[in-house]
């Protein structure tokens, strides 16, 4: 119980410190971009809008320090995150959740499918260590160190430009509007696969060589030497009691890279010119929209958190003795 | 389990005649590095040394200024006047890359110094007081380990119109010394508790030396291993505000190469301009995920002799995966008591030699058993 | 003539959640130098607790302790010279040396910390030092801990404890992490140094048959209590306490496994 309660306090206070380091980033910004665009945009701007604004980006100079922090932190709980410049003034709650789906279905996959087969490979390489297995590791930690955005580049010159095999840019078909069809769906997978495969190729070297350190230090645990001198089939003893064990850090870590789901290949994204969150953040930056930014930056920041929450909530349900011990 | 030679055969009440190893400076030095002395760590660190002299010695190396622009070769392959070929404005490719070397360097070493500063201070400091102090350091680390680094790198850099080397290494270190005071803290917190640093305290040593003599050289395998780990990621993070382009072009680095590659439409067909600076990316973080590995098994011996164990047992013709069988079958097996695993090689201690010294793992520090950390 | 006494000591942990607990509850006892006290118990009785009050790891809750009549300094110069004055050999061997530094590193640091001897003299001291530990100082001088056995290692830890030219000295189970076949030779040489230097010696143990042979005086902790007291063969022979009593049962008694064969030999 005060394991629980301790950690509650510990996101309580990190939300409450990337939220508030959110509201202090603007106001370090350079120059007052965001007054001058609301003066350029006098009539188009609701005084709403405009108040709200203001008070993201701490123009009422009228107000202290503690009340523009009141009234920011009012305006977050009400869910009013300002208004995107660039995309014509759309609330930017309902800017990002449009572009929300596509990167999760597309990471949120692609991290589900690098997790299985990489744990799988890793499992394999330290039950047979010193085998041919061993290869494993060079090979893929070579594509993990390649940078994901060259990897992407390289890609599309291969398969989508030279082979043809792929589509080399955007989430479905020019002209296709999202709908559930068959049709549609199809469209999303086929050009779905090669962003996603860059991802897989580039992100399971962590988990092979994870997975694989594990098994090697399990495998000489006593109850596994047990095991075998209870004369168990090889296959039950690596999958009951070596990878078993040796699956709770991976299984803490994959719930760790949740968290990167969102925030984690801005450039990929941009690669592909896949319309999720990186691509939009990189828009933002490069249109000087900074509500959207902001705003972008606090999601990503909370989806990090909210995966930190499912890694020791994992490890809690799966591992009892991390209870008393503090992380 | 670790390999009998260490192992030093000698009773107390007839000390073996031996002459005393003496100690130099030069093997003293030699110590504080013995995480770096295997293959993995050795191969690593000739690639980066490799890397290190190309950016110290670019300016001879390189055969042409790196916008030394040759309107005759425009967008050219690979030739005997240009070996990598030429950009779009005529621009030597390899010139090119030999000049980012520095930038990529230069910027990498000077975030993993300033990140381990930070992480060593904080996580030292955090693992050794104990109580509100250190968890309010380690709060301070958490937030920053939710923080994400690349989209903050992107809104910082896009503020400045030329932001400075120095400031760039800053961002980097700012957001990537977190992990390493996390695992510090966890090992520091394990070490405090050593009778080895109690008997310092007891003995009245200060504070200052507890923890510069007793402590740190204990934790130098892990602070190589976070300082080799942030210099890769702030090359990678470089690199990648560079191909955004958030970073000017001025600072000529391997990612800058890639984004005049894509924005000058080099993708897929002038190959040369584009895949040797991916490729240079890929063979220094090889380099350094190389000196990693090497320094993993040094902290964690299981993990080296695991696969030279399982590669000796393979060429007598035993399966690893099954060594309790392959004991009882191998000839010396029949003399030992059959009871179960305890009879496993691995569980025999030497029972001649009393006071023979056990066998033990190098002077590493405890394997931090962290899980979280991997 | 040193002595050191504990006056109503009380050392009370917090522990958080469940409460209180009380390691140590108004404990008595005087050491002087020239004696040797065992202090007997099983683990969790509190001995390491007055162990880690004896040498200022930690601070009692209440009561006082007292170095010839002087209460222990909080801190300073007064301290160190406190720390001088009482040294401890930890049970650990393994542990209890720093596995990044040489044997030299170990016995210089008190002589350099304490001023024991000129510093163009130390080189000298610590050689004379290991020879009075029965090590050969050219052996091990520039060896590291884990290339030496548990016995050699515990030996470097006594000479570390009298670099100070201590007058007490606390030996927390000192042998208790050794082979069983070299434990005697380590007691018999804190048995020598002991009469050779004069010594107060807090012999710390769960082992009765030692701490009859090789202390005056025995004391019995229980739950942070002291039961009983007095002279060793009188503690031992005739116990009065009903604690006492169980611990001399437990231990294992060579006659009865030759009457019964069969049974486990003990393990350390």
């Amino acid at each position: 119980m005060r394991f629980f309660l301790r950690r509650t306090a510990f996101y309580l206070f990190t939300a409450w410190a990337a939220i508030t380091i959110n509201f202090f980033l603007p106001r370090f910004l350079k120059g007052d971009p965001v007054s001058a665009y609301i003066a350029k945009n006098q009539g188009l701007i609701s005084p709403d809008a405009a108040a709200a604004l203001r008070t993201l980006f701490g123009l009422d100079k009228n107000q202290s320090l503690l009340e523009q922090y009141i009234s920011y932190w009012k305006l977050l709980l009400s869910g009013d995150l300002g208004r995107s410049f660039s995309k014509g003034l759309a609330p930017v709650t309902d800017v990002i959740a449009s572009a929300l789906p596509w990167t999760i279905g597309l990471v949120g996959i692609a991290t589900i499918i690098s997790f299985v087969i990489g744990t799988t490979l890793g499992a394999y390489a330290g039950w047979r260590r010193g085998s041919k297995a061993d290869a494993l590791i060079p090979i893929t930690t070579f594509f993990s160190t390649v940078p994901y955005f060259w990897l992407g580049l390289i890609a599309i010159a291969f398969f989508a430009t030279t082979l043809g095999w792929f589509p080399a840019s955007h989430a479905y078909d020019k002209g296709a509007s999202p709908e559930l069809t068959w049709d549609f769906i199809g469209q999303v997978i086929n050009h779905g696969t090669l962003p996603a495969l860059t991802i897989v190729v580039s992100s399971l070297g962590g988990w092979v060589l994870g997975m694989r350190n594990m098994m090697v230090t399990v495998m000489d645990e006593d109850y596994v030497t047990v095991a075998q001198a209870k004369g168990l089939p090889p296959r039950k003893v690596l999958i009951n009691y070596a990878a078993r064990n040796a699956v709770l850090p991976q299984l803490s870590s994959f719930a760790l890279s949740l968290g990167f789901i969102v925030g984690g290949t801005l450039v990929m994204e941009l690669v592909f010119s896949y319309p999720g969150v990186g691509k939009l953040l990189l828009d933002a930056t490069n249109a000087k929209d900074y509500p959207l930014m902001q705003g972008l930056f606090l999601i990503i920041t909370l989806t990090i958190l909210v995966a930190n929450i499912l890694a020791d909530v994992a490890y809690a349900i799966l591992d009892p003795r991390t209870r008393q011990s503090e992380a | 389990m670790t390999q009998p030679e260490t192992a030093v055969m000698a009773a107390v009440a007839d000390p073996a005649p031996r002459t005393a190893r003496k100690q130099t400076p030069f093997t003293k030095f030699a110590q504080a590095f013995s995480m770096f002395r295997n293959g993995k760590s050795i191969t690593g660190l000739c690639i980066l040394g490799f890397f290190v002299l190309v950016a110290i010695f670019g300016d001879l190396l390189a055969p042409y200024g790196p916008l030394d622009k040759d309107f005759s070769a425009l967008r050219q392959g690979p030739s005997s006047t240009h070996w990598l070929g030429t950009t779009h404005m005529g621009e030597d490719v390899l010139s090119q890359l030999i000049y980012g070397t520095r930038g990529v360097l230069v910027v990498g070493f000077a975030a993993g110094i300033i990140a381990t500063l930070i992480a060593v201070i904080i996580g030292v400091t955090a693992g050794y007081m104990g109580g509100w102090k250190s968890e309010s350091l380690s709060a301070i680390t958490n937030v920053f380990l939710v923080i994400p680094a690349l989209p903050l790198m992107i809104i910082v850099a896009s503020q400045y119109e030329n932001p400075s080397l120095l400031l760039i290494a800053g961002v980097l270190a700012l957001t990537g010394w977190a992990w390493g005071s996390r695992v510090l803290r966890a090992q520091t917190m394990s070490l405090r508790n050593r009778d080895f640093v109690q008997a310092a305290r007891a003995n009245g040593e200060p504070l200052y030396r507890i923890i510069a003599v007793e402590m740190l050289p204990n934790l130098i395998a892990i602070i190589a291993s976070s300082f080799v780990g942030t210099v890769t990621a702030a090359v990678l993070g470089l690199t990648t505000l560079a191909f955004i382009g958030v970073i000017p072009i001025t600072n000529l680095n391997w990612g800058t190469i890639l984004f005049w590659a894509q924005q000058n439409g080099a993708f897929p067909d002038f190959w040369w301009w584009y895949v040797p600076a991916g490729l240079c990316i890929a063979l220094l973080g090889m380099a350094l995920s190389l000196i990693n590995f090497g320094i993993d098994e040094y902290v964690n011996p299981r993990l080296r002799s695991a696969g030279e164990r399982a590669r000796e047992m393979r060429k007598k013709g035993i399966k690893v995966t099954s060594s309790v069988t392959a004991v009882r079958t191998t000839p010396t097996s029949g003399t030992q008591p059959d009871d179960g695993a305890a009879s496993a090689p691995r569980h025999a201690s030497p029972a001649v030699d009393l006071d023979a010294v056990t066998p033990v793992a190098p002077p590493a520090p405890a394997n931090p058993d962290d899980t979280t950390a991997r | 003539m040193t002595t050191l006494e504990f006056k109503d000591v009380t050392k009370r942990y917090r522990i958080r959640g469940t409460g209180d607990f009380l390691a140590l509850d108004k404990v008595n006892f005087t050491l002087t130098s020239g004696k040797t006290i065992a202090l007997v118990g099983q683990s969790g009785s509190g001995k390491s607790t007055i162990a880690k009050i004896l040498t200022q790891l930690e601070r009692a809750t209440s009561g006082e302790v007292l170095l010839d009549g002087k209460p222990i300094p909080r801190r300073g110069r007064a301290l160190r010279s406190y720390r001088q004055q009482v040294r401890m050999v930890f049970q650990d061997p393994f542990a209890s040396l720093n596995p990044y530094h040489t044997i030299r590193h170990h016995i210089e640091r008190p002589l350099r910390l304490d001023k024991v001897v000129p510093n163009e003299e130390v080189e000298n001291e610590v050689y004379r030092l290991l020879e009075r530990v029965r090590l050969e100082p050219n052996d091990v001088i520039d060896r590291r801990p884990h290339e030496l056995s548990g016995g050699q290692r515990q030996r470097v830890a006594i000479a570390r404890a009298l670099a100070s030219r201590p007058s007490l000295l606390i030996a927390d189970e000192p042998v208790s992490m050794l082979d069983v076949s070299i434990r005697l030779g380590v007691l018999n040489l804190l048995a020598d140094l002991q009469r050779e230097n004069n010594l107060g010696v807090l012999y710390i143990t769960h082992d009765l048959a030692t701490a009859r042979h090789f202390s005056d005086e025995i004391m019995v902790l229980n739950r942070g209590v002291v039961v009983e007291r007095g002279n060793a063969d009188d503690v031992i022979l005739n116990p009065q306490h009903a604690y006492t009593r169980e611990l001399r049962d437990a231990s294992p008694n060579p006659d009865k496994h030759f009457a019964a064969p069969g049974t486990t030999s003990p393990r350390s």
